[in-house]
């Protein structure tokens, strides 16, 4: 079984401030890691060659940089590592990151599974793994909290709703986002690292995707346009209620229902 | 087409000019500053970096006729016909920003059987529910539910769509946006729209910690995302009004590579870490038995009960309830402290919380520094009249 498995760097820390006078993120450029989401994904690609052998490949896209993500899952027990890198692909929103993965996916022949994690950490849109898979012209499911079968042709897992699990039995190729908890994920190994350090990973760029069409990607293929960013307002409001001085459960009553929580 | 130039003739320090980006999207290739992959083009390097030195070049974009798409569009979520709530708060939304441009609300509804309870959104002014009934869309399959939207969007022409960011609708709307190459924001706090139709969008980023204002200018429809209980739920109209149109999709549409074998009910484990709503027992509660209070308000809440390390050292609750450093870190919407003095330790655990009330007999209960809204006085004065009221309440 052929399966490829969607990572991304991602910073080290979600504690980023906005610069109150020039409006621009505050960050530091070098903390990054593994989106953590991303590693239930791998550990489920693991488990699942462990199981029906075949291959993993993990593909990013991203910076130069992003190429110590591919390492580490190395360390862990990839088999293959692919960045897609070209500052073409720079600015990209979700459409435009969906199609350049789509397209250098593509280009790796025969695949039968492609996992993605829950979301990022950095964007949190849990949006890539259905448009890829709608670019690749393959069906979906995310959502997917447990494995129950596989076959040849199909796989068969469980896709948590908001109230109720849904067992449901998808044709291959499929994309399948998973949960966080499905598995939990091994620690990189040490011997692994050493043995895998060599590993070659090969980097697509902007030329080597079938369709050349610079419109669709990068700033130029994202249809949404960031207008500012800003602090969230902080709620520093402070009321202090004395309950012999007034009818506090009425006035809390209220409160509460004003929020929308009765 | 858009793109980064620089000239390196105006850099006057390499090293001080690459260290403007925050992304290490500056590279020095031997004296040669270009720009990678990494860039994205927040233009810092053209604002701090030297005059000249970089330059974006645009070309015109290609606009689009806006007058040619009307209408705010609602996906209507449900399971098996059950109409999830956040379908009225988005039809709310949805009148709000329609009125505002003097366009129509419409409702797109697909699943099987469920042609009658489309009446139903007729009470929270809808002008027209699209209705798609049909054995194939019995349980949500995301190829087959692509198509039928597919369908209402080309018929229709909706200038935005809004759908309600459930198990449903996070997988679904991405789907969509891809098949018409248009733009989806995910989890909009804040919707508005301007007078030429673009949608105002505002999300949150990095966990919450960045507000983005996020646009669609040129591509249409726009879509955007919305998780329950952000927007006001409109009242419900005694009469209805507006329509209900029956639409017909082909059957070879309806085909799907999905198989939904079961639906089985979800055994219900909860964390406190998800909860949406907490209520925290502390040392201010006397005794186990009291317990049943706190929890009274937290069940008729839809929330969980929590708890503090003291109430933990009793053995009078699993560790699994406890906030603090010693114990989980929570973020719910709502958090109703009773009985709790709040120490460092306990508030690290819980001061990130939306909203935080706090019921202390004592008014110098380190809890009152954080709560936005501190009660003092007694919680076995309080709890039970509120208690009673929510009940009043619900049976109205």
């Amino acid at each position: 079984m052929n399966i490829i498995v969607c990572i991304k760097q991602v910073p080290g820390t979600n504690k980023v401030e906005v610069d109150p006078v020039t409006g621009v993120l505050k960050r530091d450029g070098v903390d990054s890691k593994m989106n953590p989401y991303d590693l239930y994904a791998l550990e489920t690609a693991l488990k699942l060659k462990e199981a029906h052998g075949g291959t993993v490949t993990v593909v990013s896209m991203g910076p130069p940089q992003a190429k110590q993500i591919i390492t580490e899952a190395f360390a862990m027990g990839a088999d293959e590592g692919i960045l897609l890198s070209d500052r073409k692909f720079g600015g990209s929103d979700v459409l435009a990151t969906s199609y350049t993965l789509s397209q250098g996916i593509s280009k790796l022949g025969h695949m039968d599974l492609i996992l993605c994690g829950k979301q990022t950490t950095d964007g949190d849109t849990a949006q890539v793994g259905p448009e890829m898979a709608e670019y690749l012209d393959i069906p979906s499911i995310s959502n997917v909290k447990k494995i129950l079968e596989i076959t040849d042709k199909s796989i068969t897992v469980e896709m948590d709703m908001a109230n109720t699990v849904e067992i449901a039995k998808v044709e291959f190729p499929c994309v399948l986002a998973v949960d966080k908890d499905i598995y939990q994920p091994r620690l990189p190994s040490y011997v692994k690292k050493m043995a895998t350090k060599n590993n070659e990973i090969k980097i697509i760029t902007f030329n080597d995707l079938d369709d050349q069409d610079e419109k669709k990607y990068g700033l130029n293929g994202s249809p949404t346009q960031v207008q500012r960013i800003f602090p969230p307002e902080a709620n520093d409001h402070r009321e202090l209620w004395n309950n012999t001085l007034e009818d506090i459960p009425e006035k809390l009553f209220v409160k509460i229902k004003e929020l929308k929580f009765i | 087409m858009s793109k980064l130039i620089i000239h390196q003739n105006k850099i006057t320090n390499i090293e001080e000019f690459i260290a403007v980006c925050p992304f290490s999207a500056l590279e020095n290739n031997n004296g040669i500053v270009e720009v990678n992959g990494a860039c994205k083009m927040c233009k810092l390097c053209i604002k701090k970096g030297p005059p000249g030195a970089a330059e974006l070049v645009e070309d015109q974009v290609k606009g689009i006729d806006k007058s040619q798409w009307e209408g705010i569009a609602v996906y209507v979520d449900h399971i098996g016909g059950d109409v999830h709530p956040i379908t009225y708060e988005l039809i709310g939304k949805a009148r709000e920003l329609a009125d505002k441009i003097n366009h129509k609300v419409y409702c797109v509804f697909m699943g099987k059987g469920i042609e009658d309870k489309a009446c139903e959104l007729l009470h929270y002014g809808v002008d027209d529910v699209f209705v798609y009934d049909y054995e194939e869309l019995d349980h949500f399959k995301i190829d087959a539910y692509t198509s039928v939207f597919e369908d209402f969007i080309n018929n229709n022409r909706p200038s935005a769509i809004l759908v309600g960011a459930t198990s449903v609708g996070r997988q679904l709307a991405p789907r969509v946006a891809a098949r018409f190459r248009t733009g989806l924001t995910a989890d909009c706090t804040i919707l508005d729209i301007k007078e030429n139709t673009d949608l105002v969008q505002i999300r949150p980023a990095f966990g919450g910690n960045i507000m983005a204002e996020i646009q669609t200018p040129n591509a249409r429809p726009q879509i955007a995302t919305v998780r329950y209980k952000v927007m006001n739920c409109p009242e419900r109209k005694e009469t209805p009004s507006g329509q209900i149109t029956k639409c017909s999709i082909e059957k070879n549409k309806l085909t799907s590579k999905i198989k939904v074998l079961d639906v089985v009910a979800k055994p219900k484990e909860r964390f406190i870490e998800n909860a949406d709503v907490l209520v925290v027992a502390g040392r201010g509660v006397r005794s186990q038995e009291d317990i049943a209070l706190v929890k009274e308000l937290a069940e008729l809440l839809g929330g969980e009960i929590a708890c503090t390390r003291p109430m933990i050292e009793a053995g009078w609750f699993d560790a699994k309830k406890q906030i603090g450093l010693s114990g989980r870190t929570v973020r719910p919407k709502l958090i109703i402290t009773c009985g709790v003095s709040g120490s460092v330790q306990f508030a690290a655990g819980m001061n990130n919380s939306d909203y935080i009330f706090a019921i202390n007999k004592d008014e110098k209960a380190s809890i009152f520094k954080i709560a936005h809204y501190g009660i003092v006085g007694d919680l076995y004065d309080i709890l039970p009249k509120l208690i009673e009221k929510i009940k009043v309440s619900g049976k109205v």
